[in-house]
């Protein structure tokens, strides 16, 4: 029982901080608030249950990010969480920039324009780029979310930028940047 | 066009470059003028999504109420009072963290704290401006249109300050330009952003300040405020703050 006690204790030490984080890539991931709100007290639950196979002295973040994930994938997209979900093997590098200044305007996006792109993007694109650029997670910590090698990470990411770049340059076409 | 380094540009941008290859590639970029803007572009896009997507939605009071009463039923008890006693004292600090996180225990008149935090994750961050520049004519510029106000800055050519580069910034929900200057091997943080008493009765009107190992300079301006903090010494400090004020 006193287990049991600490154990919460420990849980909600660990996990509350994360509830705005969270519920903030959720909402990222889903789209809307409902299923975001869904999708993180199922995180919640989900990892208090499975907390004592969490290893104390590892990284809690990308525990009960990667549980959010899953339940993501599984519960709501009908995929497997380690799904492949493009040819790793055949990395291509972004396209490298035609004429260089464009990447400089491209920061000229206003918030909802860089908003609207991220939305566009396919969810395992923008999952990604959210955990690397908006949560600031190193490669280290995406590929444990992920469980896969950190290589991948890297190929994948690469990809998602290149896609994400497009987006945000045939916007400043658009707007006549 | 296409050159080797390109691959790892991405890693550069994202602070994942250990010693040796850091310096390598800081050494390319200065050579390769190329591979330096595509560089800055990565740091630039992945700048407006951190800014663009980072609490964009934040869940409401009532589904965190929801969310920890939940976690308490998951948690419920099966058999016995004693186990429903232990997990009332649970909930309770589930409770009681839950309140500390909401309240924010931080005292929100306290810019001293509040630039010394700015200045520090400024000092922590792989990308530390999203202006990098050394030419003010460069930097003040990229702060217009996001500042409700204007500044001018000095002329350093002659002097041991060096400027690197600015962002925006937050103090007290109020827009500020940080600005940020290299003397030697420390870096010093200017804050401009407009004057109010909250902020001359919190730092005083024109002061000197020490807290732990920062030192900060204050004056108002044009009626606006600045705020000068680095951990190099107060002699520096008050150096740049001489050069600013004289500036026009």
């Amino acid at each position: 029982m006193r287990d049991d006690r600490r154990n919460a204790d420990t849980f909600a030490a660990l996990a509350l901080p994360l509830l705005a984080p969270l519920y903030n890539f959720a909402h990222w991931l889903t789209g809307n608030r409902e299923e975001a709100e869904d999708l993180v007290q199922e995180t919640y639950v989900k990892a208090l249950k499975g907390f004592s196979s969490f290893t104390p002295g590892t990284n809690f973040r990308a525990w009960i990010y990667r549980i959010l994930r899953n339940a993501f994938l599984t519960s709501r997209t009908g995929l497997k969480a380690n799904v492949s979900l493009d040819d790793e093997e055949n990395a291509v590098d972004e396209p490298a920039a035609a004429g260089d200044p464009e990447s400089l305007l491209l920061a000229r996006l206003d918030q909802a324009q860089v908003r609207n792109a991220l939305e566009q993007l396919p969810v395992q694109q923008r999952e990604i780029i959210l955990l690397c650029d908006m949560e600031e997670m190193s490669y280290k910590e995406i590929a444990e979310t992920f469980g896969i090698p950190i290589g991948t990470v890297m190929s994948r990411l690469s990809r998602a930028r290149g896609a994400l770049r497009e987006l945000l340059s045939s916007k400043v076409q658009r707007a006549g940047l | 066009m296409n050159c080797e380094w390109r691959g790892r540009l991405n890693a550069y941008a994202d602070g994942e470059l250990k010693e040796p290859e850091f310096e390598a590639m800081q050494a390319h970029l200065r050579t390769c003028s190329s591979c330096a803007a595509e560089a800055l572009g990565r740091m630039q896009i992945k700048r407006a999504v951190h800014a663009a997507a980072t609490e964009t939605f934040v869940p409401s009071a009532e589904f965190r109420a929801k969310l920890l009463s939940s976690i308490d039923e998951a948690h419920a008890p099966r058999r016995g009072l004693w186990p429903a006693l232990v997990i009332a004292t649970a909930s309770v600090a589930a409770v009681l963290v839950a309140a500390l996180i909401l309240l924010q225990p931080r005292n929100r008149s306290d810019v001293f704290g509040e630039v010394v935090d700015l200045h520090t994750s400024v000092l922590a961050s792989a990308n530390p401006v999203d202006v990098i520049s050394s030419d003010r004519h460069t930097v003040k510029p990229w702060f217009e249109g996001k500042l409700p106000f204007t500044f001018n800055l000095p002329e350093l050519q002659n002097s041991e300050f060096r400027l690197i580069g600015g962002r925006m910034a937050y103090i007290q929900h109020s827009p500020a330009a940080q600005l940020l200057f290299a003397v030697r091997k420390h870096q010093i943080s200017v804050f401009i952003l407009e004057d109010s008493e909250k902020l001359s009765k919190s730092l005083g009107k024109e002061a000197t300040g020490h807290r732990l190992d920062f030192n900060l300079e204050t004056w108002p301006q044009d009626g606006l405020r600045y705020i000068a903090v680095s951990d190099s010494n107060a002699a520096d400090v008050e150096k740049l703050s001489s050069l600013l004020r004289a500036a026009q």
